[in-house]
């Protein structure tokens, strides 16, 4: 593929905060196993950005494909930060979303999905809009098809908007520390509620509120990882191996613990309030843990494993 | 948006056999080129858009300076800018001649 030679591949040293879209799918497959599709070389951009005077990429900012995982075939899609905050535009959910149906015919052993995105890109507001909605639909026909959908949450766009609805109906989710999921972002909840409810410039209240320790905490996601390809590599097939049944018991069961949780936590005013009330030990120290340690935390935090997120 | 095309003669073919690779993203000072080995080995082309309009002359000299410093012989070269300064051009443009190299 184009961009198979990116750089610095060692997987063990490759930072996947720092790595670009490319370089995370190479490093992340076994090695020589990428076949992307769609590459940069058709060059299906957006039809949109020229009219508002913005540059395109070649890719549209989504690397979509198929892979080798410890031998088994999977469907990766990765998303790049930085280009236009990793955003679904037309062509960049439409890649996505044919992905998805692909994985009906294909089959893989699962389909991957690396999230880095600040939602739906505004210039093209109603095809992303399309595209977060269709992706949810394909995802749920991949999951009652017996593939699991397994998202990878860990760039510097973080998985926002539109991107934190998809990453809710996926099976599993692994998030690393510079990971963060929520639907509306630090600053657009600033913007209307004001810096008095949600200041978006403390970056620690961003990362307790929205970060992967929370989110790993809460339950909303399965696997805290370091921030490396390898550790991801690990936990991606780690998921794959314990992905939950997609029936209506298992919904239901995501509903009844949806509604627990509101009810346990709804008074709570910081994310240290919760995990105080979740029997962590010592909720101030959390933010600092390394890895290995917090592992240790999470291990003796029941609400932390859930078949149902 | 600026559309800019750079057409150069080299002395010889770039080395190796990569089809073609990419290199960079396309973020706020910084710029995705996309090189492809498909026209005739003495030949080169550049192709630039860009939304920061009127610096075609800066463009001209950064390209002709890589074409004369790596001889980038059958290269059809894409650049897709978000507001690079020359130098940092210049290193992208060698780091994907490299690319090709490989």
């Amino acid at each position: 593929m184009a961009g198979a030679h990116a750089a610095s591949t060692d997987p063990n040293a490759l930072s996947w905060y720092e790595a670009t879209a490319r370089q995370r799918v190479v490093a992340l497959a076994d090695p020589g196993s990428v076949q992307e599709f769609l590459p940069p070389t058709e060059r299906r951009m957006s039809p949109h950005l020229p009219l508002f005077d913005l540059p395109r990429a070649f890719d549209d900012g989504i690397v979509v494909g198929r892979a080798k995982l410890d031998g088994k075939t999977v469907l990766v899609a990765a998303q790049e930060g930085r280009f236009m905050g990793g955003a679904f535009g037309e062509i960049h959910g439409a890649k996505l979303v044919g992905l998805l149906r692909a994985a009906l015919t294909l089959k893989p052993a699962a389909v991957l999905i690396l999230f880095d995105t600040g939602g739906v890109r505004l210039q093209e507001a109603n095809a992303g809009e399309t595209a977060i909605a269709e992706t949810m639909r394909a995802i749920v026909d991949v999951r009652a098809a017996g593939i699991p959908v397994i998202g990878l949450i860990g760039g510097r766009a973080g998985c926002y908007g539109g991107g934190g609805l998809i990453a809710g109906t996926c099976s599993r989710l692994a998030v690393s520390e510079g990971g963060r999921i929520s639907v509306s972002g630090p600053e657009v909840i600033e913007t209307n509620k004001g810096a008095e409810e949600f200041d978006s410039r403390d970056r620690a209240l961003v990362w307790r509120t929205m970060g992967g320790k929370h989110r790993r905490l809460i339950g909303g996601a399965d696997v805290f990882c370091a921030d490396t390809v390898s550790a991801f590599r690990q936990a991606a097939l780690d998921l794959i191996g314990r992905a939950p049944a997609f029936d209506l018991a298992t919904l239901e069961a995501e509903q009844a613990r949806l509604e627990s949780r509101i009810e346990r936590f709804g008074d709570c005013r910081d994310a240290t309030d919760i995990w105080a009330r979740l029997g962590v030990n010592d909720p101030e120290a959390v933010p600092a843990m390394a890895t290995r340690a917090f592992d240790e935390t999470v291990s003796r935090v029941r609400e932390a494993d859930h078949d149902a997120r | 948006m600026e559309s800019l095309t750079f057409r150069h003669t080299t002395k010889k073919p770039l080395p190796g056999s990569v089809p073609n690779a990419i290199t960079g993203v396309v973020a706020s000072g910084n710029l995705e080129i996309l090189l492809e080995r498909v026209l005739p080995p003495d030949a080169c082309e550049v192709a630039i858009e860009t939304p920061i309009a009127g610096y075609g002359p800066v463009w001209e000299a950064v390209v002709a300076d890589f074409v004369a410093r790596a001889q980038p012989g059958g290269l059809r070269i894409s650049i897709n800018d978000g507001g690079a300064r020359p130098d940092t051009v210049s290193l992208r443009l060698l780091q994907g001649a490299r690319l090709m190299e490989a």
